[in-house]
């Protein structure tokens, strides 16, 4: 007889957040979130970051970390809008993009898995030399491409069916791929065991350079599906675009659940998390709290979450945190050593 | 008894092995008959685990010949996934067991079992798993099943789950790191008789151990490794257990006097 039934919803307790969320915004501004038009606009402005999201949740459940997404946002979306303005390429525009995302991703998987440069410090530098280059690229300018409504490429990325934007179903079917890439795929659990525990990795026989190289691939490719559904949403191409989204990528990934360690992540949970993120950032505007206040929300939010899911997962840490505090409280008590020797 | 059509599961001719200017071993010759129980004594450090990482391909040698079942294997081609078509198994509770996932993944990583594009056939590999958890490691009723976090369960019965793991699969050469390192006394002699079926079945292994009553009983041969060279090699019968000890105090001070 097993343990216990295991049936389990994956990110069920952050639906339950999301949910509680909702409510509380409907209090608070009523006018702006029992309407549906807020929703709709979710859905429309999250999928970029929610895509960004899903990919950093592959790259953290191997333990890794990628920092050079939101210069990939810039780069590809400006290689995009280049190539439509310029040409009136469309569908050569986007692959242009995604082989841009490739081969940012393929650069940083090579620094990591091959060079051993650790994954924080080389994507730490591919942000500032993407960054750069397209800044370089574009001479500071912006592109605008309002014209772009005119072609099919904006319906199927960007279009609306009925009022639903359609970017957020390109993102929840990306959700749905990712998921089964993580939890049913070989790729999937290899990346879980290189994240849980490198050493064993190897000896069960996962080539782990070539999963790192692969990983990284596809977190630049998705990071360049972001970018062109940002650019194609907004008609516009701004040299920064992007700079904000390292904070709140990260913050939708971890509020969802996934191990800051490695080894273990939700795909659902990041997909609500990201929902939560774009929801926070609108609703705080929205009840009337100056924007600046915003980002310190989100930083906060971002480090209440891990703190809790690491206190979930190890209750250790926590008794050893409140170990401290008492410690702490004994040594003020303590006399200054310097009154004891005088000098 | 099986029948094998091979004289030894592995023949290492000399095999050197270096990480940067740090030499791990030192021209190396080693083997392992197709149904003998190799002992491998050394302290830390001697290279036990360098020679063992090369035998199951997660390492590839500097230089010398390696032969599988009597074939020469090219070392840089060699894998673990070689290894395992080869039928060699190794059994370590920490290094070959990743804590925060199933049970099941662990039987099966490296080999999972895939339906199309490398999707992987869960409910078999649970199927399997449970299965084997019943039969071959007699975890009836201990609360452990598939889903089990390895991480959760205790240091006996990750090594069952290793061993089991190795019988599942069938292997014909197994090696055993320290595998009674933290295992409670009833949980120990479960491991030897594990080892003893070994033996008995055909099979070969490569046996690494600190407790030296335990190799020195089931071990048809010891070799001793010290500083990458293996430096003694002693025939079961040929000592007792204190000329054993004995033996290895004297070549530690010699080699130690040599050194200086």
């Amino acid at each position: 007889m097993p343990r216990q039934p295991r049936v389990r919803i994956e990110g069920l307790p952050i639906i339950g957040v999301l949910l509680v969320l909702v409510a509380i915004f409907m209090i608070a501004a009523p006018q702006v979130f029992l309407g549906y038009r807020i929703y709709m606009a979710f859905l429309a402005t999250v999928p970029p970051q929610l895509i960004l999201a899903l990919g950093l949740t592959l790259v953290i459940a191997s333990g890794e970390i990628d920092l050079s997404f939101p210069s990939v946002i810039a780069f590809s979306g400006f290689l995009f809008a280049w190539a439509f303005k310029t040409y009136e390429l469309t569908w050569l525009a986007l692959l242009l993009a995604l082989a841009g995302g490739a081969l940012v991703g393929v650069v940083n998987g090579i620094l990591v898995a091959v060079i051993g440069i650790p994954s924080i410090i080389a994507t730490l530098a591919t942000q500032f030399f993407w960054g750069g280059i397209t800044t370089v690229l574009t001479g500071g300018l912006s592109y605008a491409i309002r014209t772009i409504d005119d072609f099919a490429i904006h319906t199927v990325l960007v279009g609306r069916i009925g009022v639903v934007p359609v970017q957020a179903l390109w993102a929840t079917a990306i959700a749905v791929a990712l998921w089964l890439v993580l939890n049913r795929h070989r790729f999937g659990e290899h990346l879980l065991f290189i994240g849980d525990n490198v050493g064993v990795a190897r000896v069960v026989g996962v080539n782990v350079g070539r999963e790192k190289i692969k990983l990284f691939t596809l977190m630049g490719v998705l990071g360049a599906f972001a970018a062109v559904l940002l650019t194609a949403e907004n008609k516009n191409f701004f040299n920064t675009q992007g700079s904000g989204f390292l904070l709140t990528v990260m913050a939708a990934v971890f509020i969802g659940g996934t191990s800051i360690f490695g080894g273990r992540a939700t795909i659902v949970g990041t997909y609500v998390g990201a929902y939560i993120i774009g929801m926070i950032e609108a609703g705080l505007v929205a009840t009337g709290m100056q924007g600046f206040w915003v980002r310190a929300v989100v930083g906060l939010v971002f480090l209440a979450a891990v703190v809790f899911h690491l206190s979930m997962d190890q209750p250790q840490r926590l008794s050893r945190l409140k170990q401290m505090l008492r410690f702490g409280g004994r040594l003020e008590r303590r006399p200054a050593p310097s009154a004891q020797e005088p000098p | 008894m099986r029948r094998r059509g091979y004289d030894c599961a592995v023949r290492m001719e000399s095999i050197q092995m270096t990480f940067g200017n740090v030499t791990a071993l030192r021209d190396v010759n080693f083997e392992v008959g197709a149904n003998e129980i190799v002992g491998l004594i050394g302290d830390n450090g001697a290279g036990k685990s360098t020679l063992i990482k090369i035998v199951t391909g997660v390492l590839k040698p500097t230089a010398g010949r390696l032969y599988i079942r009597d074939r020469l294997v090219d070392p840089q081609r060699y894998s673990v996934q070689d290894a395992h078509e080869l039928r060699i198994e190794a059994v370590h509770q920490e290094k070959s067991l990743a804590d925060k996932q199933p049970l099941w993944r662990n039987m099966f990583v490296g080999r999972q079992i895939t339906k199309r594009f490398g999707f992987i056939d869960v409910r078999r590999e649970k199927e399997i798993a449970n299965r084997m958890l019943r039969e071959q490691i007699g975890f009836r009723g201990a609360g452990i099943d598939a889903d089990s976090t390895v991480g959760d369960l205790s240091g006996g019965e990750r090594q069952g789950i290793a061993i089991g793991r190795a019988m599942h699969f069938d292997a014909d050469l197994i090696i055993l790191d320290e595998p009674t390192v933290a295992l409670a006394l009833k949980e120990v002699q479960k491991v030897l008789d594990f080892v003893r079926g070994i033996k008995r079945s055909g099979r070969a292994a490569i046996y690494i151990e600190h407790n030296l009553a335990h190799v020195h009983e089931l071990a048809d041969r010891l070799v001793v490794l010290d500083r990458g060279e293996v430096v003694s090699e002693i025939r079961q019968g040929e000592m007792s257990l204190s000329d054993l000890t004995r033996h290895l105090l004297e070549l530690q001070s010699a080699r130690e006097g040599a050194a200086d």
